[in-house]
């Protein structure tokens, strides 16, 4: 039987984003076909996953999620450095979370010294992601693109509110910012006008879509990824074809059924290998959405996801 | 090959009836053929017309049902790529393998496994559907497992290479509609027969989507029609791919050879359990079946989770019906909450109270689905609109005192909803519903 692959005209391809200097710099985006479509199109550089590290100690984690840290774990530098030397991390989230005005709140100036001290004792590529309050992100990132200059780190959430703020010094010190909007497609590519109007380099964006953890909004942002993709590849939505990245692991280790235990509840299994598996098949679903960065917490997920990515990408 | 709208219409009655819900014969020949129409809808059609017409009223990828009663499901009859493009339609069905190699305890402790996973999750109830039973050469141990399995309520599939072991197996379970696996480019007259004669669905497995695609085409020439396809492909690059040109030949091409469900093998495409999970999630938007070496609450929550949001509606409008929604059984003094009908906050909002053990009355104001936020700006959640929908819905008669919690994001609507609702006390909860446990414990009425 005469069989011929149907396949997709693409017109458009994704823009490739450099993230870090030197030698450890990576490169994200490229794509010229749907996630790992590859039987019709590129994927010149596969999917990134990112270890977080937190600005301070965090005080609500499972335990079976602070175990692999837990004697790095009050030490953000040391933090980093153990995801780079023992569990080999290509990309640093620094999750931003004691500046939180509904949390710590912690002054400015202190938060930009530990953010300082990590760009400096790491030779891996650096995000920094901030409270997503967008009157303390406008004060705490604008000093964040000050500190880490000559490192070509990707700093956000940059919204609607802040972009201007932001993106101006982010401009001025050649940082990456990463377009942060609720869910939905047209805001996102609005935002990415208005940065581009700002005078941000199309290679210094990256799209954040916003995400939801699996069982918690998983869904909505699996297809708006999807949308963007479809938009971006197939329709020539110029500016819709930036990187996506997924901050999914808080959104996951947050929920209930990543803290009860096997004890609690005996049909949800045994507690970390279903909170890994949460957050690994999140993960998961977000890539075969189209997400360039995925920002995990686990080892053991990122392990998974390592190597489905590799597997997939061969 | 499909028929155009103009083509239809030549065989429908031309009475402009109206019964199919169209104004005219001609406008139910054109949603016929953009396939937005069912032929079923025409009552008066002639049987000879309805041959010719099945063709192009057929769904570009057949539904098939597996299993009967509480636990029958149907696979495949997607119509589209994407689902934000309409919806999936049907979920794949999980299968726990069973095989007559396993000793009896294992057996039977795979057997109490499908009952032993299920996941209330507000108002629905997840859970795996199907055993998957394979013979590697132990026939009376095979024939009593389909003998065991028919005894519990859930669909089967019944896995062997030799037709006379089928034959009887069939004998035993014909009544629950199981899925034959499989058909062969060696067996597949025989097995097409046995299918026929049983009125059972038959897998069809062939090396890669060509001979797969040979074969189904000669069943469907035997006048079988309800097939799932297995091009016997294990590895997990090559497999993903293959799930989307047969989904894509089937919708885009409409190649009929490849319009029916697939059935994929992550329990043989890995030893490691937590990988062959992630594989299966590779699968969930695609495939009709999905085989699992085992069940443990671990790896099958998760995939249950992430199929009930991949299958979940998005044109419905997101919504919660507007009303009160008693939680852990609240009585007098239990606080009251209010909130949007957006039903992610809903969702999120009602699993935090559950998570708090605290009894609750949660009272969902209808904001059009909008989140607290959004209704807050759009004015439709606000001081005026709120202490109405407090007023009207009757929570007064369930409480013995008067305060309401509000949102934290809403604190704004604080001054003119204590204006509206004089005499009670507006409290302000958290912001995050992450918090609500912690802060209802801190509840005094």
């Amino acid at each position: 039987m005469a069989f011929e692959i149907p396949k997709i005209k693409y017109t458009g391809r994704i823009k490739e984003v450099t993230i870090g200097t030197g030698p450890g710099a990576i490169k994200i985006g490229g794509e010229s076909c749907y996630p790992f479509y590859v039987f019709e199109g590129e994927m010149p550089n596969p999917p990134k996953v990112a270890f977080e590290v937190w600005d301070y100690e965090p005080q609500d984690w499972q335990e079976w999620a602070v175990e692999p840290f837990k004697d790095v774990i009050k030490d953000p530098v040391a933090w980093a450095k153990k995801c780079i030397d023992v569990y080999g991390a290509e990309l640093i989230a620094l999750q931003l979370k004691s500046a939180d005005p509904n949390g710590m709140d912690r002054d400015v100036e202190e938060v930009v010294a530990v953010v300082k001290n990590v760009v400096e004792a790491i030779a891996v590529p650096l995000i920094v992601w901030g409270t997503a309050n967008d009157e303390k992100d406008a004060t705490l990132l604008r000093r964040v693109t000050e500190v880490c200059e000559g490192k070509n780190v990707a700093i956000g959430p940059v919204a609607e509110k802040n972009y201007k703020q932001i993106g101006a010094m982010a401009i001025g010190y050649n940082q990456i910012v990463m377009a942060s909007t609720p869910i939905d497609v047209n805001l996102a590519k609005q935002l990415n006008i208005l940065l581009g109007n700002l005078g941000v380099p199309d290679e210094k964006i990256v799209v954040d879509p916003t995400t939801g953890g699996l069982g918690y909004g998983l869904e909505y942002t699996y297809s708006v990824i999807e949308r963007d993709r479809m938009a971006a590849l197939t329709q020539e939505d110029a500016k819709l074809q930036y990187p996506v990245i997924c901050n999914l692991a808080h959104e996951v280790w947050k929920t209930r059924e990543t803290r009860l235990t096997k004890e609690e509840d005996p049909k949800l299994g045994d507690e970390k290998k279903r909170s890994i598996l949460m957050e690994a098949i999140t993960a998961m679903s977000l890539l075969m959405a189209g997400a360039d960065i995925v920002v995990m917490r686990h080892p053991d997920s990122i392990a998974l996801i390592k190597d489905m990515i590799g597997e997939l990408t061969k | 090959m499909a028929l155009t709208g103009i083509q239809i219409f030549k065989l429908l009655p031309k009475t402009n009836c109206g019964e199919c819900k169209f104004p005219t014969c001609l406008a139910f020949a054109m949603g016929l053929a953009a396939a937005k129409a069912e032929l079923d809808a025409c009552p008066h059609v002639s049987d000879e017309a309805r041959d010719q017409l099945s063709d192009a009223s057929a769904p570009p990828i057949r539904q098939v049902s597996i299993g009967t009663g509480d636990y029958g499901i149907k696979i495949g009859g997607e119509t589209v790529m994407f689902r934000h493009e309409k919806t999936f339609f049907n979920k794949p069905g999980i299968a726990i393998l069973i095989t007559d190699n396993m000793d009896d305890d294992e057996v039977d402790k795979r057997f109490s496994k499908p009952g032993q996973f299920q996941y209330e999750r507000v108002g629905l109830t997840l859970r795996p559907e199907l055993f998957a039973l394979k013979e590697t050469g132990n026939k009376e141990k095979f024939l009593n497992m389909v003998k065991k399995a028919c005894a519990e309520p859930y669909g089967i599939i019944l896995i062997s290479g030799d037709q006379a072991i089928m034959k009887e197996a069939l004998e035993i379970a014909k009544d629950r509609k199981p899925l034959i696996y499989a058909a062969t480019g060696a067996n597949y007259e025989v097995f097409g027969m046995l299918a026929k004669e049983y009125a059972c669905p038959l897998a069809v497995k062939g090396q890669g989507i060509e001979e797969v695609a040979g074969l189904t085409d000669k069943l469907t020439g035997m006048g079988l029609k309800d097939l799932v396809i297995d091009t016997s492909t294990r590895t997990l690059k090559e497999s993903l791919h293959e799930q989307i040109i047969i989904r894509r030949a089937a919708l885009l091409s409409k190649f009929k050879p490849l319009g029916f469900p697939t059935i994929t093998f992550p329990c043989e495409m890995t030893g490691d359990v937590m990988k062959e999970a992630l594989i299966a999630s590779t699968f969930i938007a695609n495939a009709g079946i999905i085989v699992l070496s085992d069940f443990s609450g671990e790896s099958l929550f998760p995939l249950l989770l992430q199929r009930l949001n991949i299958y979940t509606d998005p044109q419905r409008p997101m919504t919660t019906k507007e009303g009160i929604y008693p939680i852990n059984n609240p009585g007098e003094d239990s606080p009251v909450l209010v909130t949007c009908n957006f039903s992610l906050t809903y969702f999120i909002v009602s699993g935090e109270i559950e998570n708090s053990r605290v009894p609750a009355w949660l009272c969902v104001m209808d904001t059009e689905g909008l989140s607290v936020m959004t209704a807050w700006a759009a004015g439709k959640f606000v001081g005026d609109t709120v202490g109405a929908f407090i007023k009207k819905c009757d929570i007064t008669e369930k409480i013995m005192h008067k305060k309401v919690i509000i949102p934290g994001y809403s604190a704004a609507i604080l001054g003119d909803l204590e204006e509206e609702l004089p005499g009670w006390e507006i409290l302000i909860g958290p912001r995050e519903a992450a918090h609500l446990p912690a802060y209802l414990k801190t509840w005094k009425p």
